[in-house]
């Protein structure tokens, strides 16, 4: 009886130590708003429509309307209008841009596969995953808004894994 | 229902109470305890301790509809899931707001079929869309943080 005791405040005691010891350690917690969050460089988020940076074709559109995207979306998400560059005004290299080029995130499942089918390299996912909004409508991603750059809260980890990725 | 169905129209004190009650409202969201698919597992995580749910005074998760304020919709919606999905909403208080999480529960996703319903907006009023598929749980949280925005600018008007 007295054993037991004795033995049963030990155990109790030792659990309280490892309880204790959890006291001194750093939280786990990541304070998303404030502090960033934490990406594998594998991770697919918003799609960016890319320029050419540099090169000949510098500032001129990477997409060219072909409809690939679109056609290789599993959701049907994507929807290309192409246009004729007219002379004077080129948007892209080659012949055709694309006139209207939306996407409906909320139908979107970020596969990755519309980066896959590009010829050009154009469209991209990148890292941004705070893309709440209050209407359907307004998350419909036109061109406009595609063609700027993401800028996600957030830190890239190296995981040895961004050699592999394209375009990145 | 409550403290906005007592006073009359026009009274001065209304201007500052409605912005405390709003903040207060805003602060706390207890989320219904109601997951449909994968999207979930994700609500989930966002309760656990790396993300934390409580920061935003939305960890207390009920297990009736009466007493939260926030549906997180997580996941597809089927034809046969409507009815019981709707009355749920029926049976939450006012006022309730509703987030439509995921690909699915926004507009249908992937499963553009007979037995989905394209969109948990067909059924009941969606006041936040949260893409993803799965969203991370930090997507969530930023659109628990989009909500709090919108309840801020909330009139007790609105549900008079």
């Amino acid at each position: 009886m007295l054993r037991d005791s004795i033995v049963g405040f030990w155990h109790i005691l030792r659990a309280m130590g490892l309880t204790f010891k959890y006291f001194f350690t750093k939280p786990v917690t990541v304070q998303y708003p404030e502090e960033p969050v934490k990406l594998y460089p594998r991770f697919r988020g918003r799609h960016e429509l890319r320029r050419y940076e540099e090169g000949p074709y510098e500032g001129l559109e990477r997409c060219i309307g072909c409809s690939l995207c679109a056609a290789y979306c599993p959701t049907q998400c994507i929807y290309v209008q192409a246009g004729e560059n007219k002379d004077g005004i080129q948007r892209s290299p080659g012949e055709r841009y694309a006139e209207i080029y939306e996407i409906n995130l909320l139908r979107c499942m970020f596969c990755g596969y519309c980066e896959e089918a590009c010829p050009t390299g154009a469209i991209v996912l990148r890292r941004e995953f705070a893309l709440a909004g209050y209407s359907r409508q307004g998350l419909i991603y036109t061109q406009d808004r595609l063609l700027q750059p993401a800028e996600p809260n957030a830190v890239i980890l190296d995981d040895g894994t961004a050699a592999g990725t394209r375009g990145k | 229902m409550g403290i906005e169905t007592a006073l009359p129209e026009g009274m001065v004190v209304t201007t500052t109470l409605e912005k405390l009650v709003d903040w207060g409202r805003g602060r706390s969201p207890f989320p219904f305890l109601f997951g449909l698919a994968c999207c979930a597992i994700e609500m989930m995580a966002a309760g656990g301790p790396r993300h934390d749910i409580a920061r935003f005074g939305a960890e207390v998760f009920r297990g009736t509809p009466r007493q939260s304020d926030v549906m997180i919709v997580s996941g597809r919606v089927s034809q046969k899931m409507a009815p019981v999905v709707k009355r749920l909403h029926q049976q939450m208080p006012d006022p309730k707001w509703v987030i439509a999480m995921g690909a699915c529960a926004s507009s249908g996703g992937p499963f553009e079929n007979y037995a989905m319903i394209q969109g948990v907006d067909k059924l009941i009023p969606v006041d936040v869309y949260v893409p993803g598929c799965p969203p991370r749980p930090e997507a969530l949280l930023y659109g628990i943080i989009e909500l709090y925005e919108k309840i801020q600018g909330e009139k007790f008007s609105d549900y008079r």
